[in-house]
């Protein structure tokens, strides 16, 4: 065993970093860059700045096919760039759902012209993607998605409502998965497409998250008319290709989340327990102990992926144990620290707050982070069948028309 | 990035539990938790004969220079195996201790025994209640001689030397190599949870015993602690991982409310969590397995880490496969409570979970310091 890189693996992380170093500044651990509210106008021109530059330097995509820009290169140098990246404060946000999720299924359904015109100004930051799945009636079960769209000669009609959306109000284009016949069981009766998020009969209402960050978005639909050419996939293939889109997702390299465990560590040397500092305390120390095991239980185990990806195997479900440690950690560790904090705990202000309410933040972060994206639950479920092989939920909705399907009062 | 075992240590691993399911099955480890053997003497004899024992003692003492990831290989396959033999305290406690503080010539006298299987060595360092301490160690060395007792000491009954930890005539601590046939030594095998893995209490009265080299202090008990703890981690998540595949099986094949028991959430859900334990520990397990086979300064931390994730991931796999099982899980008919009672000796052998978590802590105080 040994944690080295190969010969071409060195190289590559060579030419990362010094791209880096010439074009970004060393990220501070004292003081994290904290998301909230929505993005401003200013943070959205440096996310397309540092875009276009990173494109350019071919690091943007660098899985893909050199005619669409990229190197062709194995999945290792993306999460080699990754790696180099995540010690650089640049700016991000913008542009992970486009070049992660919605331009892979494009090359994988749209037609060669409709690759020539949308991947290059995807890559480079000129125009933002966003993904249209979740419905109020369709998170977790997102084939029991209800927005209809209906064919009208060469166009479809498209009414209803999608929710969850991330970054719409600031995207230029969408991938959207809707029911085009009702009347078949859920996962028979869709179909995909792409659109332009300017078309007229959208509206874009943000969400005002319990964090006070406004990150999610309400898409309403309302006769927007969109050519059949924008079709991704055959009529009723819309299950298949949403798969191609999430498989993408499950790629997406896992962000850090603070505070994590040095953190707290951190934190507990500088608060007093009985008079002494809280890391002196033998149930501090536990707690500790226990996230550090955890945290490095799963850095060891991304290298483990690592080495997968660099002997040239592809990672499978087994990748969902990041997010399903990550974001219980992450609401586990803001909570104790509050407690460690005592009755000062509630308190966010900037000037009195401990480690600038980072851990008051997270604390109201932190139970997005347990559903976005695939809930703890959902997760538990793709690990129980995906990887141990039990058997799948039954499914009472299957082999229903999906309109004679029960729905609730919601 | 090469964070994994060699296409050779996986052909050995492959080859081992092969090897154990045909010659340690349970009905074997019932052989000895019913009383039959103290330990699987004919199961130890095929070990010795393949060079298990002495996969990580070097070829000039007589070992097969394995090296210590091919010792982590057969850790983990035989607390997959719950093997009823005393490989931990022979191979990895006996072995390393004289590894790290023994003279040269008590290297050549001593270890090519252990690694043939002719003599089976153990680690005396409990005396009673309480964790790994100095302050625990009070059995004094007076003129060559020890006198007092030992207990617990794993696999006691069964060895034929043992490494004590014991203060020398300077109230150092130190290692010291005793014979345990001697007529000065009595020894009383103990009822414990375990009853699969021998423990006995041993009365030193007067005995002769050599200091291991010319090391002293508890820093060398630590490093060996430290070192058995990173191999006791391979066991344990062996051991967890039999107990994932045995609650799987039973959660396919159980069938309530008209469906396999599998098919509920409610044990979906657990086993998924049994798993994520489990995939933690062997990472972290991993890692101790390469800073032990580089001899890296992070060794220390890692093994802690590694001890504190797979004595968390032994004892949730162990309990849950019993619930999974439901009424029959806790009958004596069925394997899961050799592993439950398995899960619990190897997070007791050297030191306890919350010894361990402080330890780490104490190590990451260290590390932020320098």
């Amino acid at each position: 065993m040994d944690f080295n890189d190969t010969p071409d693996e060195a190289a590559f992380r060579a030419e990362a970093r010094a791209f880096l170093v010439a074009n970004a500044a060393p990220k501070s651990r004292a003081r994290p860059v904290l998301r909230l509210g929505d993005m401003g106008a200013d943070a959205v021109q440096q996310c397309k700045a540092w875009q276009a530059k990173k494109a350019d330097a071919g690091f943007a995509a660098i899985t893909w096919p050199k005619q669409f820009g990229g190197r062709e290169a194995s999945p290792i140098l993306q999460v080699i760039y990754q790696q180099e990246e995540d010690n650089y404060a640049v700016p991000r946000g913008l542009f992970e759902i486009g070049i992660g999720m919605c331009i892979p299924t494009m090359m994988a359904y749209a037609r060669p012209e409709q690759l020539d015109r949308y991947v290059r100004p995807a890559l480079r930051g000129e125009e933002v993607w966003c993904q249209l799945f979740s419905e109020p009636a369709g998170g977790s079960d997102l084939a029991a998605l209800r927005t209809r769209a209906e064919r009208d000669g060469d166009d479809w009609v498209i009414n209803g409502q999608k929710i969850w959306t991330s970054g719409a109000h600031l995207s230029d284009l969408g991938i959207i998965v809707v029911r085009t016949d009702p009347n078949l069981p859920k996962h028979e009766g869709l179909t995909f497409f792409f659109l332009d998020m300017k078309s007229p009969g959208i509206e874009i209402r943000p969400i005002h998250q319990m964090s006070g960050s406004s990150h999610f978005n309400e898409v309403f639909f309302t006769d927007v008319r969109l050519p059949d050419a924008q079709r991704l996939g055959a009529v009723g293939q819309g299950w298949t290709v949403s798969l191609t889109t999430l498989m993408n997702e499950r790629l997406a390299v896992g962000e850090v989340h603070r505070p994590d465990v040095e953190d707290l560590v951190e934190l507990s040397r500088s608060l007093l327990v009985d008079g002494a500092p809280a890391i002196r305390n033998g149930a501090v120390r536990e707690r500790i102990a226990e996230w550090y095991a955890r945290t490095h239980g799963l850095k060891f185990t991304r290298f483990r992926t690592m080495t997968a990806l660099s002997r040239g195997q592809t990672p499978g479900p087994e990748n969902s144990i990041h997010k399903l440690v990550n974001a219980g950690k992450l609401q586990d560790i803001a909570s104790y620290g509050l407690d460690l904090m005592g009755m000062a705990g509630l308190v966010m202000d900037d000037d009195m707050a401990e480690a600038y309410a980072m851990f008051q933040q997270a604390l109201l972060s932190s139970p997005s982070a347990r559903i976005a994206g695939g809930s703890d639950e959902i997760l538990r479920n793709i690990i129980a069948e995906r990887v141990l092989g039990l058997p799948a939920d039954i499914r009472v909705d299957k082999n229903r028309p999906f309109n004679e399907v029960p729905t609730g009062a919601r | 990035m090469n964070f994994d075992f060699s296409d050779e240590l996986k052909q050995l691993r492959d080859q081992a539990r092969r090897y154990l399911v045909e010659q340690s099955p349970r009905a074997v480890v019932r052989q000895v938790l019913d009383g039959g053997e103290r330990y699987a003497t004919a199961l130890w004899r095929g070990m010795a004969e393949m060079g298990w024992l002495g996969a990580a003692i070097p070829e000039q003492y007589g070992g097969e220079g394995l090296g210590y990831e091919g010792l982590c290989v057969l850790a983990e396959e035989l607390g997959r195996a719950v093997a009823p033999v005393p490989f931990a305290s022979s191979a990895y406690l006996a072995t390393e201790a004289i590894l790290l503080a023994g003279s040269d010539a008590q290297k050549r006298r001593l270890l090519p025994n252990l690694a043939d299987g002719s003599a089976i060595g153990c680690f005396a360092l409990a005396e009673g209640s309480g964790n790994p301490d100095p302050a625990n160690v009070r059995l004094r060395v007076v003129g060559g001689r020890l006198s007092g007792s030992k207990w617990p000491v794993m696999d006691g009954g069964v060895a034929d030397f043992a490494i004590v930890a014991a203060r020398d005539e300077a109230s150092d601590v130190a290692l010291f190599v005793t014979d345990l046939t001697a007529g000065t030594v009595s020894r009383r095998n103990l009822t414990t949870i375990d009853p699969s893995r021998n423990h006995a209490r041993i009365e030193f009265t007067g005995t002769d015993v050599e200091k291991l080299g010319a090391t002293t202090g508890w820093p060398v008990v630590q490093r060996l602690l430290e070192r058995a703890a990173i191999l006791l981690a391979f066991e344990q998540v062996g051991g967890a991982d039999a107990c994932l595949e045995m609650a799987l099986g039973y959660a396919m094949e159980r069938y309530a409310f008209g469906r396999p028991i599998g098919s509920f959430q409610a044990i979906k859900h657990k086993l998924a969590d049994v798993y994520v334990a489990i995939e933690l520990a062997r990472s972290n397990a991993y890692y101790g397995a390469w800073a032990l086979s580089a001899d890296a300064a992070e060794l220390p931390l890692a093994a802690a880490t590694a001890r504190v994730s797979a004595t968390e991931a032994f004892h949730l796999a162990s309990k849950e496969n019993i619930q999974t099982h439901g009424g029959i899980g806790f009958t004596w008919d069925v394997d899961c409570h050799l592993y439950y009672r398995r899960s619990k000796q190897l997070a007791l052998a050297i030191g306890a979970a919350p010894y361990w978590k402080n330890r780490l802590v104490e190590l990451i105080e260290t590390r932020n310091a320098a």
